[in-house]
């Protein structure tokens, strides 16, 4: 079937501000919305900057807003947009991010806020000179969900909270740290509170559930950011002390 | 511009991060990578990493060698085997002792289940070797390796895709690179240089590979003069999505699921009666397409793209849940099938090169008759060979971090004698005058049509059955789309992210793996693992027991050999 892409357009080199441009493509409903992007910059116009590698929704490249829902190009199909012959769909960047090009936005904020959390292990007890760390099932399974992300920043553009707040760290740099909090091997919330026990770390967060609702690896964002402020809580009430959201009142 | 490391690591996949973290240790170490790191195919790899452990039951390296030798066709270097399989057991609990969070067993321990052509007691029956982190292994590997180069303050250019090498007679001296935000080409001087590119399975129509499996790395240094080794043998794996390529790990028959034709019929015992589903990749993806010239396909036409059934069925929702839930939910966004209740329709999907930059058990690149040196490669863009004609499931992760670490580890010493090279600004005119061509010239042809003829030559006459006169065919056809290709334009006339350059780039080195690979696979005329021959059906050792290196010289392939090390089992037939 015919669609339009209408696409958000953008290259700060010569254009003084956003506008869309429409492209016809022919489809099918299986398609993926990166189908139709390849088809364009690979047989009308090659001026059309986004990125994308492995088309399938592991690799977290091609995240846009898809008729204003943040979603990976790669995972979404015409059929899912319940498109009719003809219709339209609205394609545009990420928010909170600048614009490189396009559809491309630049990363670098997000990726430091990721950054700033320690996202790496930070082991509890020495290595083990035989063999691995012990873990049980159980306690591998408490720290699964934050393990999938692919860094893709969906949430990170959703997010309501960062139109008013851009230090916010934001969702994805707290699922990267709570990878690390419920891993039983890792130091864990101590090793990472002066990020996350602060104005900007967890306690912004309204609980919209809007980072939960765009995930393309379906994780349950909110749940585990409103987790880590009560495992905050508890760690600063066994010490009697006040957690940052405490101090601000 | 210039800049100065002592190592310079092409690539942010595993094989990349891996020698970066153990060179950076004492060299002064950059990694430039086309892709930033996290987006790096190695994410992509599902079902585990093959390590004697022996979690589960009994297994040695040994064993693991040897199956590995077998698996290939005799046509592993067996020593590099041996060293592989024991180091990665090593690798395995250093990745563990790094945070990577492997799924667990009862005991704690880090989980295993069996894989394809992986077994006890040199191929008894099937063994519990492949590690795993449920269906998304790769990803795990890929995330803990970037995570502890952040820790470890590894210095990255991210979105920098390399355009030339640079040597001095046999000695390597730095890499010029194209900077997508600027569109400025960076020359990066160094003592060593490692290529951990990765494949390029996006020379093929189907194929589980992302947009980014270009081959740049090899393309690059067979331009340069380097032969590239046994490009013939390319893996079709053969559970891909029906239509897609998307892959469905072996995982899925690791756990019990059973490959069916039209007829619902498990055919895999006539093919394989030992390890039946579990066989290796290249038989089981022959068995397939033997069904389907049958006619035994799903749709039963005999077409080269009809399909047949992976059934998971059986194992209940709390397995396929637990186990494979990527898979689940590939399964259900692409097929809308629910792999809990009914079978998956999938065909064979061009999946690994087992061939590449010929490299030696420290991955310095080495073609039998030449060492160059300060020039490295590891991963799938490299050859050592430890996966011969038929790389095993699991064996590309091992691959990854074994070869990846000890590249680095050795680019750590090596550094600390060599002296940099002599390098100029003027070194990057032979890549400003391609670029410049390519902005200049006037033709108008889009890569679309040219990419799109290249992936469906390559799939059909270049596929799991092949013949001379169709891979003759082959070679002629790329030869072509190499002369169309001269008269593509590029239609961004900007300097800031103008991706549109790097893609054309990357068909031009898609293009000339292509014709390496077709030609090598005319040439070789004897059937062995992953080069299947419907008119040379048999292995043929008197003759063909070696290597091939292939050389580009302009529109032609020069071809040579370097003898296979079969020190250790002597070839048999492989039955399974």
């Amino acid at each position: 079937m015919k669609v339009t892409l209408a696409i958000q357009r953008h290259n700060p080199e010569i254009d003084s501000a956003p506008h869309v441009e429409n492209y016809e493509v022919d489809v099918k409903p299986t398609h993926r919305i990166l189908d139709a992007l390849m088809d364009i910059t690979q047989n009308q116009d090659g001026t059309l900057g986004y990125r994308r590698s492995c088309a399938h929704g592991v690799c977290g490249s091609d995240a846009m807003r898809i008729n204003g829902r943040e979603k990976l190009a790669c995972k979404t199909l015409f059929k899912d947009l319940e498109l009719d012959e003809g219709g339209t769909v609205q394609i545009e960047p990420l928010r909170h991010l600048d614009i490189q090009k396009d559809l491309m936005v630049d990363q670098s904020t997000f990726f430091k806020k990721f950054r700033s959390v320690q996202p790496y292990f930070v082991p509890k007890a020495a290595e083990p000179e035989d063999g691995e760390y012990i873990q049980s099932p159980e306690e591998r399974a408490l720290f699964d969900e934050a393990t999938k992300c692919i860094n893709c920043a969906a949430c990170y553009s959703a997010c309501p909270v960062l139109d008013k707040n851009p230090n916010f760290v934001g969702p994805q740099a707290i699922v990267a740290a709570a990878r690390f909090v419920n891993d039983s091997r890792d130091q864990g919330l101590e090793a990472r509170l002066d990020v996350l026990d602060t104005e900007n770390g967890v306690w912004p967060c309204e609980s919209h559930f809007e980072c939960t609702r765009v995930c393309p690896r379906d994780i349950k964002i909110t749940k585990l950011i409103n987790l880590t402020k009560r495992q905050i809580k508890k760690y600063r009430d066994a010490r009697g002390e006040q957690t940052a959201e405490e101090r601000a009142q | 511009m210039i800049h100065e490391f002592d190592a310079v690591i092409v690539g942010a996949g595993g094989a990349g991060l891996y020698a970066a973290l153990e060179a950076s240790k004492t060299a002064k170490t950059a990694v430039v990578s086309k892709l930033y790191p996290q987006r790096s195919h190695t994410g992509a790899a599902q079902g585990g990493i093959g390590a004697a452990l022996g979690n589960v039951e009994d297994d040695s390296p040994e064993w693991h060698a040897f199956d590995t030798v077998k698996g290939g066709d005799y046509l592993v270097d067996q020593n590099a085997a041996k060293v592989r399989a024991e180091d990665a057991v090593r690798a395995v609990y250093d990745l563990e002792h790094r945070g990577l969070p492997f799924s667990r067993l009862e005991t704690g321990k880090i989980a295993q289940r069996r894989f394809g052509g992986h077994t006890h007691h040199f191929g008894e029956g099937a063994v519990h070797r492949s590690c795993y982190a449920a269906d998304r292994t790769g990803h795990m590997i890929l995330q803990t390796l970037y995570q502890q180069c952040v820790k470890n303050d590894v210095e990255f250019y991210d979105e920098y895709q390399v355009v030339d090498l640079l040597m001095d007679g046999t000695t390597v001296k730095g890499i010029v690179t194209f900077e997508l935000k600027t569109g400025e080409l960076h020359i990066f001087k160094a003592k060593a240089v490692l290529f951990a590119t990765g494949g390029f399975g996006r020379m093929f129509k189907i194929t589980s590979n992302a947009h980014a499996n270009t081959g740049d790395g090899p393309a690059i240094l067979a331009r340069a003069g380097i032969p590239m080794e046994d490009m013939e043998f390319f893996q079709f794996h053969p559970t891909g999505i029906l239509g897609m390529g998307i892959l469905i790990t072996e995982g899925v028959r690791g756990e019990g699921g059973i490959l069916k034709n039209r007829d619902g019929e498990r055919f895999m015992e006539r093919y394989a009666p030992t390890l039946l589903d579990l066989a290796p990749r290249d038989m089981v993806s022959r068995a397939i397409m033997t069904e389907v010239a049958a006619g035994k396909g799903v749709r039963g036409d005999k077409k080269i793209d009809d399909y047949v059934w992976l059934d998971a069925s059986h194992l209940g929702r709390e397995v396929v849940e637990h186990k494979i839930p990527d898979i689940a939910d590939f399964c259900k966004t692409y097929l809308a099938v629910d792999p809990a209740e009914e079978a998956m329709p999938v065909q064979p999907t061009a999946h690994y090169a087992m061939g590449g930059i010929p490299t030696d058990v420290d991955g310095r690149v080495d073609t039998g008759k030449q060492v160059y040196d300060g020039l490295y490669a590891a991963g799938e863009a490299a050859c050592v060979s430890v996966h011969g004609a038929n790389r095993l499931g699991t064996n590309s992760l091992v691959d990854l971090i074994v070869y990846g670490r000890r590249a680095g580890m050795h680019i750590a010493e090596y550094v600390k004698h060599a002296s940099h090279g002599t390098v100029r600004e003027s070194d990057t005119d032979h890549a400003r005058e391609r670029i410049d061509v390519l902005r200049n010239r006037k033709g108008g042809r889009h890569v679309g049509p040219i990419m799109q003829r290249m992936q469906e030559v390559m799939m059909e006459k270049v596929g799991v059955y092949r013949t001379q006169s169709e891979m003759d065919a082959a070679v002629k056809e790329i030869q072509n789309l190499r002369e169309e290709f001269k008269e593509v334009t590029v239609q961004d006339t900007g300097d800031g992210f103008n991706s549109e350059v790097l893609q054309i780039m990357e068909l031009e080195n898609l293009l000339d793996l292509s014709l390496i690979t077709a030609a090598s696979a005319a040439n070789r005329t004897e059937s062995r693992g992953a080069h299947a021959r419907d008119d040379y059906p048999d292995r043929d050792d008197p003759n063909w027991l070696k290597h091939t290196l292939a050389g580009l010289d302009a529109d032609q392939v020069s071809i040579d050999y370097k003898p296979v090390d079969v020190s250790i089992w002597k070839p048999k037939p492989r039955k399974y």
